[in-house]
């Protein structure tokens, strides 16, 4: 076995360069994915919209907000959650969709389920979330979280962050449209979204 | 935020990210197969009814994760420029030809051995906004997807010798000169096709994923 360097790899990751403006010459219409959840998933549905500014409050066009999520019963499409659940057919839980003039795009899917989080707790309904964008040099990995959620209270990872800037990680239900969810996403500035370093 | 890359300075968040130690949201992730993808995908050349104008190449390697594993099955997509300079995109008014042979986007998923190709042509340098006489070296960009929500890695493979790289902030923008050689790729004289196309090589190392957290820490 090869020696590993003081981070405890044997290689170095390739580093990030930014998506640039153009990516949807490969990331198109045709291989996009509005429904994270098919219309016969298991769950209560969803409707997401999600908005992106900039740090002067500009919508940021032309970009890609992808989405990963897990089941109503909280269990991850994916051969690394090995917990005793199973899987929803229809479900995939995973999305993405470039923003329009309005730097917005929508999600079809369903309320996530509980998944585990550090040392066993249960964490609150979340989504997970990638934002690419040019003038952006690296992940911008932050989460959705669904305002007035019991659970948000005992979430070990809405813990990790100050409470101040909490609510920058929650969707607002919509007025007048059940089952319809807004979130916006301030890449910078002073409504700042949380991002992880993941 | 890097200045020198002017749209950082209102894109690049300026709080501290939160340090989010791994949860099975993060090391779980999106899992692709051969139905995502068709079968001319990873042949940027063959997307039309005639061929493309440039030097025609070949981009092949090998996807491995930071403990030097292969990662088969991960979705690539990659898009560039012409051969002039030019992307098909609505943005992109640059005064060079588009081609009508060539759109530029390609995807394919890695083999078992984590080893991917692509049949493309050279793309070209083009001029950007960035500051007074501004222009990007020839690249490839990459979009992968690796094991897990926090493997993903999206960034530019560039080609030896390009005069254009120490003028690029983008490129410049990775700070350590280590990790600027490798997103350079390799002319490899046993990766060309004898009459017919040139050959790079581009080895990528996504992140690896952490131990996941509910075994032994519980
Ligand atoms: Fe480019």
């Amino acid at each position: 076995m090869r020696a590993k360097s003081k981070t405890g790899r044997v290689l170095e990751p390739t580093p990030w360069c930014t998506v640039g403006p153009y990516f949807s010459v490969t990331v198109n219409d045709s291989n996009s994915v509005r429904a994270i959840a098919a219309p016969d998933a298991k769950g209560e549905r969803v409707k997401l919209i999600c908005a992106v500014f900039d740090r002067d409050g500009k919508p940021v066009t032309d970009t890609l907000v992808e989405i990963w999520q897990a089941n109503a019963d909280g269990k991850y499409n994916h051969p690394a959650d090995r917990q005793e659940k199973s899987i929803d057919s229809p479900f995939r839980g995973f999305g993405r969709q470039i923003t329009d003039e309005n730097g917005a795009c929508e999600f079809e899917t369903i309320m996530p389920g509980r998944v585990p989080g550090p040392r066993g707790a249960l964490q609150a309904p979340h989504l997970e979330v990638g934002v690419f964008t040019r003038g952006v040099l690296k992940l911008l990995a932050t989460r959705i979280y669904f305002s007035g959620d019991a659970a948000n209270a005992e979430c070990p990872v809405l813990a990790l962050v100050p409470k101040t800037r909490r609510a920058t990680l929650m969707a607002l239900p919509v007025a007048g449209q059940p089952g319809t969810w807004r979130h916006e996403i301030h890449l910078s500035g002073p409504k700042e979204t949380v991002f992880f370093d993941v | 935020m890097y200045p020198p890359y002017r749209l950082t300075l209102t894109r690049a968040p300026r709080k501290p990210l939160i340090v989010l130690p791994h949860t099975l949201s993060e090391v779980t992730g999106p899992v692709f197969g051969h139905g995502d993808i068709r079968e001319a995908d990873n042949d940027l050349t063959r997307q039309h009814e005639g061929e493309p104008i440039g030097e025609r190449i070949t981009v092949s390697g090998k996807v491995l994760d930071d403990n030097g594993r292969p990662v088969p099955n991960t979705l690539i997509e990659v898009w560039q420029c012409n051969s002039a300079g030019r992307y098909r995109h609505r943005i992109d008014q640059h005064h060079a030809p588009l081609d009508p042979n060539f759109s530029g986007g390609g995807r394919t998923l890695t083999d078992a051995q984590g080893n991917y190709r692509f049949v493309t042509i050279k793309p070209g340098p083009y001029p950007w906004e960035n500051h007074p006489n501004a222009w990007r070296p020839a690249h490839i960009h990459f979009s992968l997807y690796g094991t897990a929500f926090a493997t993903r890695l999206v960034t530019q493979m560039y080609f030896p010798g390009d005069p254009l790289l120490p003028f690029c902030p983008i490129f410049n923008s990775i700070p350590d000169p280590k990790g600027r050689e490798r997103v350079i790729s390799k002319f490899e004289l046993n990766r060309t096709e004898p009459g017919w196309s040139l050959g790079f090589r581009f080895d990528i190392v996504v992140r690896g994923r952490e131990a996941t957290p509910f075994e032994g820490k519980k």
